[in-house]
């Protein structure tokens, strides 16, 4: 059995290191053709050929990124720039590409693209490994034979480091996410006002207007029909509590007041109170999220809940809110038929469109006949540590950087600094007092110094820099850049 | 002559509930605007009714259902009518859920309507409920698919719902222009068709109704 296994795993070896050599086979020719036409491009202006040359190179990148991929665990993000947006026709219909203006949106766009091509790094980073790439498998052949696997480790570096993404493609990639996700937060929040205006244009302030007609007629109708006036008044103070119910109604699509008084869990089981489904809640939240996410969760699950009751069929429904680390994850699970189509309505969009402004994104699982499954997470909107958990450090680590900052001082300053100086200024030999490297023989002095200086600045670094390792994640983390998914 | 709390932030409405109170024959013992004065006078006076907003300083959150929650805990069936510029079915359970009566639970613009909010204040003090009509339709619309109630004619709903408010046979008769004896033979049909004991004591009888539409 053994045999066999170790057989299968020798062949499995073996065969990726041909599949890699026969791929070297084909690069070859490939770079042959790349730089041909990377030269008809430039030298000879054919600059058409210049796309489809890229497209060529980066599928060839592409391919090893899976194969590393899948053979050695590294998962090598691809560090290209998003593509650019479509053309857009200003306001007479043109299309503007630099100085000319264009009828169609087809010579724009070839000219954006073009220029993302042109000037992105990745592109000329993937020229380069395609030129070396070969070389590197062929002189990495005697190595695969020896020890296959740190070969291919090997191997999965050297592609890493060219294809691989580096920190300004993905801040790059970063700013274009954000910047999609802020248009659609400013557009669904536009949006929001404007219903918010007509509400209050068209009901509440129409009323209120009919209100004051009213009290109007009163005055003039006081003395002479008292009546009348009295007839008037009670409808005005009709009209009032309309109004009342009315504004409640606006109040509610916009902050709901059981959000602002009790917090997303009640707030949320206060749905599930008025719903008509039997609703079952849990929430596993240890402190209250911050009131953009508590409001976005909030009209999600309302929005998902009257979904299930008004489409789906459905009698019962459960809610689960709890926290993974920093994400919130939103679980809304009902009994009815299945089925629900993202597509038709514009429920679902809205509720994506909400939470795109925290980076939420939501899934729907809703097989014919049900039961429908919408998972929403929003990542990274809960500090991964609430105030007082932060882990604690061991204490011999705590001991171990008191210890450093208490000592660090006599390699740096007396020993390092202050004892170089002695030297420099000539004061050695007569009263080296108590400069160790002064009681040396001169030529070892210099080295002595330099070496407690040294000595000094490391520990330095090290009682600084182990408190911030071990807490990395909540203060760090969140600065640098990171993949997107 | 009743003993009144008023619990109310806005000095305009805290001060018009005091004359329109003491102009029906109220005593007010006390004019408070923030959660723990309420407590405070909640315990020291045991008025006999207060009248509580919900949301009061200093967090402006739920402070007046809290303080009248915690005061209720202590005193049981102290009677308290909270006042709110919305309602929710949850206030309104977590009102009802030791079911010793004594509770009203009404909008803000309940108050336009002076005789009627007079009359809920009283039947509060006298150890009723009064719930708003609000609330009493919330709970019939999350309970639309109880087939029982969907069983119910629609005289019987209308009677229904008046009672959950927390009226009596009389008021109900009144309200709906139907004489005492039909009104009790709709509120037997009702209890029969809810499954529920019937009951003499109107108080009771509320409560219990309140409770059933609570227990889906």
């Amino acid at each position: 059995m053994s045999g066999y296994r170790r057989l299968e795993s020798m062949l499995r070896r073996f065969g990726r290191l041909a599949v890699l050599l026969a791929l070297a086979g084909v690069q070859v020719p490939a770079v042959a053709l790349a730089a041909v036409m990377l030269l008809l491009s430039f030298a000879l202006g054919m600059v058409f050929l210049f796309p489809p040359q890229v497209r060529m190179v980066r599928r060839v990148a592409q391919l090893h990124r899976r194969l590393v991929a899948r053979w050695t665990g590294l998962a090598i993000e691809p560090p290209y720039l998003p593509a650019p947006p479509p053309p857009v026709p200003q306001a007479d219909g043109m299309y503007r590409s630099d100085r000319t203006l264009y009828k169609t949106p087809r010579v724009p766009a070839w000219n954006d693209r073009f220029k993302w091509l042109l000037t992105d790094p990745a592109t000329w980073r993937d020229e380069v490994w395609l030129l070396f790439d070969p070389l590197v498998k062929v002189a990495l052949v005697p190595l695969f034979l020896v020890m296959p696997g740190r070969g291919m480790r090997v191997y999965a570096l050297w592609a890493d480091l060219l294809l691989g993404a580096t920190a300004a493609s993905r801040l790059a990639g970063q700013v274009s996410h954000l910047r999609r996700t802020r248009n659609l937060a400013a557009d669904s929040q536009a949006a929001e006002m404007r219903r918010i205006e007509r509400d209050l244009h068209d009901g509440t302030q129409a009323r209120l207007v009919a209100i004051g007609m009213t009290l109007g007629a009163v005055e003039q109708l006081v003395d002479t029909d008292p009546d009348a006036a009295k007839a008037l008044l009670a409808k005005a103070r009709d009209a009032s509590s309309e109004t009342l119910t009315e504004l409640r109604r606006v109040i509610r699509g916009i902050h709901p007041p059981v959000l602002a008084e009790r917090g997303l869990p009640d707030a949320v089981r206060a749905l599930a109170i008025d719903s008509p489904l039997q609703v079952t809640v849990n929430v596993d939240l240890p402190h209250r999220p911050d009131a953009p996410v508590e409001a976005a969760v909030y009209f999600a699950v309302s929005e998902l809940l009257s979904n299930a009751a008004r489409h789906g069929d459905a009698r019962t429904a459960t809610v689960d809110i709890s926290a993974h680390g920093g994400a919130l994850r939103v679980t809304v699970t009902d009994d009815g038929m299945g089925g629900a189509d993202p597509s038709k309505g514009s429920g679902l969009a809205g509720i994506e469109r909400r939470l795109a402004a925290f980076d939420g994104v939501l899934a729907l699982h809703s097989p014919p006949g049900g039961p429908t499954t919408v998972t929403m997470e929003l990542p990274r909107v809960l500090p991964e540590y609430w105030f007082g958990e932060l882990p604690e450090m061991p204490r011999w680590k705590s001991a171990l950087v008191i210890g450093l900052w208490a000592t660090a001082w006599c390699p740096t300053f007396p020993q390092g600094l202050v004892a170089g100086g002695h030297k420099l200024l000539g004061y050695d030999g007569d009263n080296p007092s108590w400069f160790l490297a002064l009681h040396l023989p001169e030529p070892l002095q210099w080295p002595a110094i330099l070496g407690m200086t040294a000595v000094g600045v490391i520990m330095h670094a090290m009682a600084v820099r182990i408190p911030a390792r071990h807490n990395r994640d909540p203060w760090l983390g969140q600065l640098l850049p990171r993949p997107i998914c | 002559m009743s003993r009144v709390l008023v619990a109310e932030d806005l000095y305009l409405l805290r001060d018009g509930l005091v004359h329109l109170l003491q102009a029906h024959g109220f005593t007010v013992v006390g004019a408070v605007e923030s959660g723990p004065e309420l407590l405070k006078g909640l315990l020291e006076l045991r008025p006999d009714v207060s009248i509580v907003d919900v949301r009061l300083p200093p967090t402006f959150t739920d402070e007046g259902l809290q303080a009248a929650l915690a005061a209720r805990k202590q005193v049981p069936g102290l009677p308290v009518l909270v006042l709110s510029q919305h309602v929710e079915q949850l206030y309104a359970r977590e009102l009802l859920a030791d079911g010793s009566g004594g509770i009203g639970y009404l909008l803000k613009d309940r108050v336009f309507n002076a005789e009627q909010f007079v009359d809920a204040v009283r039947r509060v003090a006298a150890g009723g409920t009064a719930m708003d009509p609000e609330v009493i339709a919330k709970l019939l619309a999350s309970n639309a698919r109880n087939e029982p109630l969907a069983a119910l004619t629609p005289r019987e709903r209308e009677v229904l719902e008046t009672m959950a408010e927390g009226r009596s046979n009389a008021a109900i008769s009144q309200r709906l222009y139907l004489s005492e004896s039909a009104v009790a033979k709709h509120t037997a049909s009702i209890f029969a068709k809810l499954g529920l004991a019937p009951s003499e004591d109107d108080n009771r009888r509320v409560l219990a109704v309140l409770a059933y539409l609570n227990n889906r």
